[in-house]
């Protein structure tokens, strides 16, 4: 298990939320959007060095810009 | 008792096909989040009562984060609990995420119907949902529908007045999807399909390399496909009808009139060479319906068409993420192409759809980059008629002229505007096999729209024109202008006719040119100042709605600055 932000994952990685550092507003977006600590998620992809993140969660798939990203930690599963 | 059905849902589940279906009331529906920005009002009959359906933009949750977000909370807080029904949309395809909001909707204590709708897409899914068992669980009707072919409304409708509120206690989030969990768990079965073709593309089209690749294909498909349509439409069907049927009947009514009435210059305009020239006389029998239908509404329909196929496949909001690192250099991300993108057909839509952004800086920056910036398919239409029979390289020179003051005043805008420009935080829907009823509907309201709100300002422009042409009344005003005009943009004095023209309505400006006898270098540069000038009439009071005098004002210092500096780069490099 190694803790990495969303944007240090690999694609197709997949991986639990551990935390997220967002204010208040931002944590009840990601919240209503599926995005929730302890929450199972997969990469996708990322475009760029300092690009979007596009991540499966359930059955919906996100694209995240590079700084919310960066607000999520992950807890790998391998 | 019931006096108003709001809709409520998620973005993208199909709220504005649902409320077409419910009201007869046509409405543009698409395939990504965001497509509402603007409350639809509508009736439905129930019990010989007329019943109001207000359809609300999408939401994520009854915490907005966007001002089309707040406009549909806002609303939803302020009607009385007892007299309204909430259907709660939910994508049957996605129940896990949409039940989000329906819990959060009876903790309100709201009476809720769900609608499962996206039932056929759902079973190709391999997404089987217990409809009683979720029924049973949440404690209201929930009925399967499938909007697009209607399927399930009428049984909708019926059930509308069992909606009841049911008394589930305020809980916090964790808690709501702990609850999701285990409703998930209870009612719905996955059965697992193998990875289709569609499905190879979706990955593909956000990945990099592959994503880049398809997104310049289909950019460039498209461009040509606008351009192959509009091409056709007017040299195999508007052309002939102008100059077969048409104009022989104008030839007839000319000599009626008498070559210098005053009647005869407001109707036929002048004759060049004894000959009506539908581009030059500009009368209001000539040069008015033959700009609007023969040179600008075969763009409108060619355009619109490609644009709805783009909406309804669902490649916008990847190109959303494709494109969001650059515009992030200017102070926006990735979701404002599809403003942008509206904003290339009507500035006015592409302004509307600014609400989808989240903060007031960007919103500022995107609507005063897509005024200036982004020319509208009527002005895009008339450019192509002036230039095009020049060379390719005008025509594209006035998208690369575009472009670049795109860019660097973006990079300016983004450095200089004061607030904070989220981050890009957007769904990305799955490729759909568009409709083609929902195209072809979409296609007519928006043409419907083009010629209700131009034709009536293109009659009057030109009107106006006119008049004010035939008492020389114009000459003071030119006089005034002159200077600037002829000497920094290199463009004759009668030019400031059309420039000011453009202020109202581009394409009679554009149309305006014609007949000057305008050098290729002064067409081009009057056609980029047209493009980049004041927007018209119409875009002025949208811009001023949506965001208030002082920024319009803002803007409009902006344009003059940008429009000045242009033309005079362009009269001084150019030979």
């Amino acid at each position: 298990m190694r803790r990495i932000s969303l944007t240090q994952m690999k694609g197709k990685q997949k991986g639990t939320i551990f935390d997220i550092s967002a204010g208040p507003a931002l944590q009840n977006k990601f919240m209503s959007m599926g995005i929730y600590k302890g929450r199972e998620i997969t990469k996708i992809s990322h475009i760029g060095l300092k690009g979007p993140v596009a991540i499966k969660v359930g059955r919906s798939v996100l694209v995240l810009g590079h700084g919310v990203a960066n607000k999520i930690v992950i807890e790998s599963h391998d | 008792m019931i006096k108003k059905i709001f809709l409520v849902g998620n973005p993208n589940v199909g709220k504005s096909v649902v409320f077409s279906r419910l009201t007869g009331v046509q409405v543009i529906s698409s395939n990504y989040a965001g497509t509402t920005v603007e409350i639809m009002r509508g009736f439905l009959k129930l019990d010989d009562q007329e019943i109001e359906v207000i359809d609300l933009p999408g939401t994520y949750s009854l915490e907005p984060s966007s001002k089309s977000e707040e406009v549909a909370v806002s609303l939803l807080n302020e009607t009385a609990k007892d007299e309204s029904v909430v259907i709660s949309i939910v994508d049957a395809t996605n129940l896990e995420r949409n039940l989000y909001l329906t819990l959060q909707l009876l903790e309100a204590g709201l009476a809720v119907v769900v609608c499962l709708n996206m039932c056929d897409e759902a079973k190709h899914h391999g997404v089987s949902i217990d409809m009683g068992g979720l029924e049973k669980l949440l404690g209201v009707p929930v009925v399967p529908t499938c909007a697009i072919t209607g399927l399930g409304i009428k049984i909708l409708i019926d059930r509308i007045k069992e909606a009841r509120s049911v008394s589930l206690g305020k809980s916090n989030h964790r808690d709501r999807w702990q609850t999701i969990g285990s409703i998930i768990e209870q009612v719905q079965r996955l059965t697992h399909r193998h990875h289709s073709l569609r499905e190879v593309l979706e990955d593909a089209s956000v990945r990099p390399f592959s994503g880049a690749l398809i997104a310049i294909g289909v950019m460039f498909t498209s461009f040509e496909i606008v351009r192959f349509i509009g091409e056709n439409l007017i040299s195999r069907i508007a052309d002939p009808i102008f100059l077969n049927f048409y104009q022989p009947l104008l030839i007839k009514l000319s000599p009626m009139l008498g070559e210098e009435s005053f009647l005869h210059h407001l109707l036929i305009g002048d004759l060049i060479n004894n000959k009506i020239d539908f581009k030059q006389s500009l009368g209001l029998l000539t040069t008015a319906p033959y700009i609007e239908f023969a040179m600008v509404l075969p763009y409108i329909i060619s355009f619109y068409f490609v644009l709805g196929l783009l909406e309804d496949i669902g490649i916008l909001p990847r190109l959303a993420m494709l494109l969001d690192n650059l515009l992030h250099r200017i102070g926006l991300h990735g979701f404002a192409i599809i403003p942008v993108l509206l904003g290339l057909g009507c500035n006015v839509p592409g302004i509307l759809a600014t609400r989808n952004l989240e903060s007031r800086r960007e919103r500022f920056i995107a609507a005063t980059l897509i005024s200036i910036g982004v020319p509208c398919v009527a002005l895009q239409a008339m450019i192509l008629g002036l230039l095009g029979q020049f060379s390719g390289f005008y025509v594209s020179g006035v998208y690369l002229v575009l472009l670049v003051i795109w860019v660097v005043l973006g990079v300016i805008l983004n450095h200089t505007t004061k607030g904070y420009s989220p981050e890009l935080l957007v769904e990305i829907p799955p490729y759909r096999l568009p409709s083609l009823s929902t195209l072809w509907k979409k296609l007519f309201l928006r043409i419907k729209g083009f010629l209700i709100e131009a034709a009536p300002l293109v009659l009057l422009g030109v009107l106006i024109i006119n008049v004010l042409l035939y008492f020389k009344l114009f000459d003071l005003f030119t006089g005034l202008f002159a200077p600037v005009v002829k000497g920094l943009f290199g463009l004759p004095k009668e030019a400031v006719v059309a420039l000011v023209m453009g202020l109202f309505r581009k394409d009679v400006a554009v149309g305006m040119l014609m007949p000057l006898a305008l050098s290729v270098k002064q067409l081009f540069i009057a056609a980029v100042l047209l493009a980049i000038s004041f927007p018209c009439a119409a875009t002025f009071v949208v811009f001023f709605k949506e965001l208030g005098l002082k920024d319009l004002l803002k803007a409009t210092l902006i344009m003059c600055v940008v429009a000045l500096a242009t033309g005079t780069l362009l009269n001084f490099v150019m030979h």
